[in-house]
């Protein structure tokens, strides 16, 4: 491995990562499941939600039973928060439930399409970062809006490469790539990855990272999709540093045109 | 004398106003991996014994879930 590729690490709000995956917790059969994929995968980091115990049945198996956080970064994320408030009282609590400023923000437009609403996102983003988070923000994918996220302070920007839980792939590539030319801080697709070949295609467009969690919860084996996800990154990621060879409109033999016989 | 609160959106009655720590107990939820807002208001750790739930309050105890 060259120099390059053995020193390259993912850098968020200051700490190192050297895995470039981050995998969501959601939608899996079982947390032993999640817990096995995410040993494949790889991933230093894992998207979790904050919800209600359950009264009723307060022994039903927890998350951090099968997940430590001392073992990988939790990252709380404000999934099914619609404004800006919603999301604030959810990471301040998950603060302290945790005791960790990283989060994920995400605040969301509509119940059909999960698109964030920015608006929104931006006085959830102000008031998070006043209260000395550091914030990993889902958004659009406007070059604009992204640019914006990260004048106010926003630690990793993340837009959305197809909607939520569709799986359909990086819908726009230009737009992705122009807000990676644009940031100085780390950009992730969030949402919208359905395979390895689309985590692939997002990292050599010079993606910092992915995350991923329905691509690998609703694959017929997860554990192997998480694996799969892991090679696709770091190979996405090794083709980008490496830099592509230019597109040509003819052919170009491979093998010497002299000394044929 | 009985008290009403409501705790996670549901309505519940606890014999007396007690602390957040002896609610917890009272509801057979371990501290240690949840988090406690009163009033709107996060409840810090180190309150949960200083902290007196009363009639009235608006109790959300949360933990992690899985999630993407």
């Amino acid at each position: 491995m060259t120099t390059a590729a053995a020193h390259d690490l993912l850098i968020i709000a200051g700490k190192e990562y050297s895995s470039r995956l981050i995998i969501g917790t959601g939608k899996y059969e079982t947390y032993e499941q999640n817990a096995e994929a995410l040993k494949a995968s790889g991933a230093e980091i894992i998207t979790v939600a904050l919800r209600r115990v359950n009264l009723l049945d307060p022994d039903q198996p927890m998350l951090v039973d099968y997940i430590d956080p001392k073992d990988v970064t939790f990252l709380p994320n404000t999934a099914g928060c619609f404004t800006g408030e919603d999301a604030v009282r959810t990471l301040r609590l998950a603060r302290e439930a945790g005791g960790w400023n990283l989060v994920k923000l995400e605040v969301l437009g509509d119940k059909t399409t999960l698109y964030p609403n920015m608006p929104e996102t931006f006085r959830a983003a102000e008031m998070l970062i006043g209260d000395g988070f550091d914030v990993m923000v889902y958004c659009n994918d406007d070059p604009i809006a992204a640019k914006t996220l990260e004048e106010i302070g926003c630690c990793a920007i993340m837009p959305l490469g197809a909607p939520i839980g569709s799986g359909l792939g990086i819908q726009n590539p230009v737009n992705i790539r122009i807000i990676i030319e644009n940031a100085n801080v780390p950009v992730l697709v969030d949402a919208g990855v359905g395979t390895a070949s689309e985590a692939a295609e997002a990292m050599e467009l010079g993606c910092d990272g992915v995350i991923t969690n329905t691509a690998i919860a609703e694959a017929k084996d997860p554990v192997l999709m998480a694996s799969a996800m892991k090679h696709a990154v770091i190979a996405g990621r090794e083709a980008y540093l490496a830099g592509r060879m230019a597109r040509k409109m003819y052919a170009d033999p491979s093998s010497p045109l002299g000394g044929l016989i | 004398m009985t008290i009403s609160i409501t705790l996670n959106g549901e309505d519940r009655s606890i014999p007396r106003p007690m602390s957040v720590a002896e609610l917890l107990v009272a509801f057979k939820l371990e501290a240690k991996k949840i988090a406690v807002e009163r009033n709107l208001e996060i409840v810090p750790r180190s309150a949960y014994d200083t902290v007196t739930v009363e009639d009235g309050d608006r109790l959300e105890v949360v933990r992690f879930v899985g999630g993407g």
